[in-house]
């Protein structure tokens, strides 16, 4: 029995709200760039949308998504209400505070710092601040979830640790770590550049501290969506999961391998030595591991479905699936993004192969197929499933979730496959400009176009999903069934106690971190001439 | 857990293997691949090693000595803070003294009469450091040089200061951006000219660069072509040369008439 259903439910509905807002900045951005349009005569109101873009996608949605859906399985794995209900209140309207505190510098001009902070440039203190207080909220979470473990543990003395709980507490830790990066940089950079108290800033030291939040930041998306692939679509589609050790290793290996690799986003940057890029890009490679474990695992974990719904031979077994149960289809076009997505991801982890395509829209499309459309679809699957068991109400729109679903998959591919091919001519991201007048340039310009019809697909997919939410709220009223999670093959009776607990993995994740940004870090603390002039965005000369 | 901790295989397993990986990656990119480059900085391991870190060692020194450029340049660093040391002494009020002799051409306060720049209002960093290229010689002038020759930092940081701080005149016409000609307000990407009103005011301003409305037009028109020939060259990274060389007349006329007010 979920006894905190305001709680999630506030936590999805921000989320959403604040979604549904970034999706249509994202397709105005691609509007205005494309030869559809004529060029911005205020090319700041680009830099604007795309501040507030990133933000709300990369920071706010993906943190509330986590937090409610880790709120949620806090109680339905553990069959205990939430410990720190009034803490995890705080916490949401600490993030709301610093929502409001970041968007309205950011609306008024005074923060085009395009959301990953590019020192020199220095934006209004108040969006910092916001950030900051978005992210302190956030770890109000992390704080509940170790907690709520740790109490169950208790009482439950050697009993194996719910998967579904594991994975959340190991997402929330996850997070608490690779925050850490960001979070030293806006104190001990940015914000006293941006208060007045220090004149000058460590650009490189700023980055390499970033970098260490950038790309296991990305795994802290990815949680809610593996947690998903384990625990509920194999229940939601008559299953179960193949192994539940397989997936415990994943969560664990996500958490040494996602977060000691973030340099590989400064192979370009000339103040990190070329030793350290390449172990970076070693360790980047070995999140394949866990990627392909899950690949495998739920691959597996689907085709016992299939076969137990009567699908028979090698390959006979797909068209026994039920391709129509909206978990199933997510499933499918979430790992088809991500198979994509990881693919233009191993051009970028290369030390040699990124020099390509460094900071072209290549790396949008990459980044996009992989968290706007591997990870996003899959946050639509746990609101269709958590739904009627918060709101009480069944999701009668079946077909409609189905289109919604498709139309989220075919818009993200015709979004970002141009974007791919035009970052291979070596279009530039993040620019308000493309002169399509150049003879060169004429071919760019029809796949811009594209990405624009692709943008398209996704604002009308995101508003049917935003719909469907809300008429659910009227809908007939049910007595839903318990939430269950999915069970596995062979239920853990007992387990070995690296799997049943993070703390192995917690010390090798910050061993990994002091080893692969230890030196970079003191040996940029160390160059005082690697000190410039900030670049004060908005402000008067 | 029971038993000690290094006879526990999920321990040792994860441990030790992380720990093989991490040696085998500081191998391949500490010595490796360092030496398997035919490379002129590759001297031997311990510089190898050094140099993947990022650390300067003798590799680095049979280096030849810097360039010296063959005009003269800018020496100005502006900062932010650059303007913000206390007065000495001095002030708006110094430099209004100062000024007197500024009038002839610049006019009583700071609005010019003649074809030389209106001063009134303009930032004190983008005046401050004119001044110190007038005087260092990185822009040369006839006329400007000899009456900055002799001025202390201080003195031009106070004319700087009281420039700064007298009324601006503004002309209604340039604060409309719809208005402006395309390569005020976008530039044009694809010759690598950024839009003026990035630097010079409308959309954003750059520290050290001068708001540029309303200005008398012989002025920025011969500035602005001046940059285009190279012979003006103070502006920083030669940013200014490179923009105005690729303008076409047509443009130089568009963007200078856009900021004189005489469109």
């Amino acid at each position: 029995m979920i006894s905190n259903k305001r709680l999630v439910l506030a936590h999805f509905w921000l989320a959403f709200a604040l979604f549904g807002v970034a999706v249509l900045l994202g397709e105005w951005q691609m509007f205005i760039r494309s030869p559809l349009s004529g060029w911005l005569r205020n090319a700041d109101m680009y830099y604007r949308s795309v501040t507030a873009h990133g933000t709300v996608m990369g920071y706010v949605f993906p943190t509330l998504v986590a937090m409610g859906f880790g709120y949620f399985i806090s109680e339905a794995s553990l069959g205990q209400p939430l410990i720190g209900r009034r803490w995890a209140w705080t916490g949401y309207y600490m993030i709301i505070v610093g929502s409001i505190a970041a968007v309205v510098p950011v609306a008024l001009g005074l923060d085009s710092v395009l959301y990953t902070f590019y020192p020199p440039m220095i934006g209004n203190v108040f969006y910092y601040l916001g950030v900051v207080l978005v992210v302190v909220g956030s770890w109000v979470w992390v704080a509940l979830m170790g907690v709520n473990l740790y109490v169950w543990k208790r009482a439950h003395p050697g009993a194996p640790v719910p998967l579904a709980m594991f994975a959340n507490v190991a997402g929330a830790y996850l997070w608490a770590w690779t925050a850490v990066g960001a979070a030293l940089e806006l104190l001990f950079q940015i914000i006293p550049v941006a208060l007045g108290y220090a004149t000058t800033i460590n650009a490189g030291l700023s980055r390499v501290l970033f970098s260490w939040t950038l790309h296991a930041i990305v795994y802290f998306w990815l949680m809610p969506a593996y947690i998903a692939f384990y625990t509920i679509v194999p229940r939601a589609i008559g299953g179960r999961l193949y192994s539940d050790s397989m997936a415990r290793i994943s969560f664990a290996l996500f958490l040494v391998f996602a977060m000691p690799i973030g340099i590989h986003h400064l192979f370009a940057d000339p103040e990190v030595g070329s030793g350290f890029k390449v172990v970076h890009s070693i360790f980047t490679a070995m999140v394949a591991v866990p990627t392909l474990l899950t690949v495998f695992t739920i691959c597996a974990s689907v085709e016992i479905a299939a076969r137990l719904r009567g699908g028979t031979g090698p390959f006979g077994w797909v068209k026994a699936l039920p391709w129509k149960n909206p978990q199933m289809l997510a499933l499918a076009l979430s790992f088809v993004m991500l198979g994509f997505g990881g693919a233009g991801g191993l051009i970028n982890m290369s030390y040699q192969l990124d020099s390509t395509i460094h900071n072209t829209q290549w790396v949008t499309g990459h980044f996009h197929l992989i968290f706007g459309g591997a990870i996003v679809i899959m946050y639509f699957a746990i609101a269709y499933d958590l739904w009627p068991h918060l709101t009480g109400r069944v999701i009668q729109d079946a077909r409609l979730v189905r289109t919604q679903l498709w139309l989220w998959f075919i818009g993200m591919i015709v979004l970002t496959f141009p974007w791919h091919y035009a970052g291979l001519l070596g279009m530039p991201r993040r620019m308000a400009f493309y002169d399509y007048t150049a003879p060169g340039m004429f071919a760019e310009g029809v796949s811009v176009v594209m990405s624009v019809i692709g943008g398209a697909l996704l604002v009308v997919s995101a508003l049917i999903f935003i719909a469907v939410l809300v008429r659910n709220h009227w809908a007939t009223r049910v007595e839903p069934e318990t939430f269950t999670f999915s069970r596995a093959v062979h239920e853990p009776i007992t387990l070995p106690w690296a799997l049943n607990g993070l703390g192995l993995w917690v010390a090798l994740m910050i061993a990994l971190t002091i080893t692969n940004y230890g030196y970079p870090i003191v040996q940029l603390m160390r160059m005082p001439e690697a000190s410039v002039p900030p670049v004060f965005v908005g402000g008067k000369p | 857990m029971s038993g000690p901790l290094l006879r526990n295989r999920w321990f040792v397993g994860s441990v030790g293997g992380t720990f093989l990986l991490l040696v085998f990656s500081l191998f391949v990119g500490f010595v490796w691949l360092p030496s398997a480059q035919e490379d002129a900085l590759f001297k031997g391991l311990w510089n190898s090693i050094c140099s993947a870190a990022g650390a300067p060692r003798s590799w680095l020194s049979p280096t030849s000595a810097p360039v010296t450029p063959p005009t003269k340049v800018s020496e100005v660093v502006l900062t932010p803070t650059t303007l913000d040391e206390p007065a000495s002494g001095g002030g708006v009020g110094r430099g209004a003294t100062l000024a007197l002799r500024c009038t002839m051409c610049h006019g009583l306060r700071g609005v010019s009469s003649s074809q030389t720049p209106n001063l009134a209002g303009q930032y004190a960093s983008s005046i401050y450091k004119e001044l110190r290229d007038f005087q260092s010689g990185a822009r040369p002038s006839a006329v400007m040089t000899p009456l900055v020759i002799k001025l202390s930092d201080q003195d031009l940081r106070d004319l700087s200061a009281y420039y700064a701080s007298l009324p601006r005149r503004q002309t209604p016409g340039a604060q409309d951006l719809q208005a402006a000609p395309d390569i005020v307000a976008t530039g044009a990407p694809m010759r690598n000219i950024p839009p003026c009103g990035s630097c010079h005011g409308r959309l954003d301003s750059k520290l050290g660069v001068p708001w540029l409305d309303p200005q008398p037009r012989d002025y920025l028109k011969t500035q602005l072509e001046a940059f285009a020939h190279g012979t003006r060259r103070n502006d920083t990274s030669a940013q200014m040369r490179n923009i105005a060389r690729n303008m076409t007349p047509e443009e130089i006329d568009a963007s200078v008439n856009y900021y004189s007010g005489t469109r």
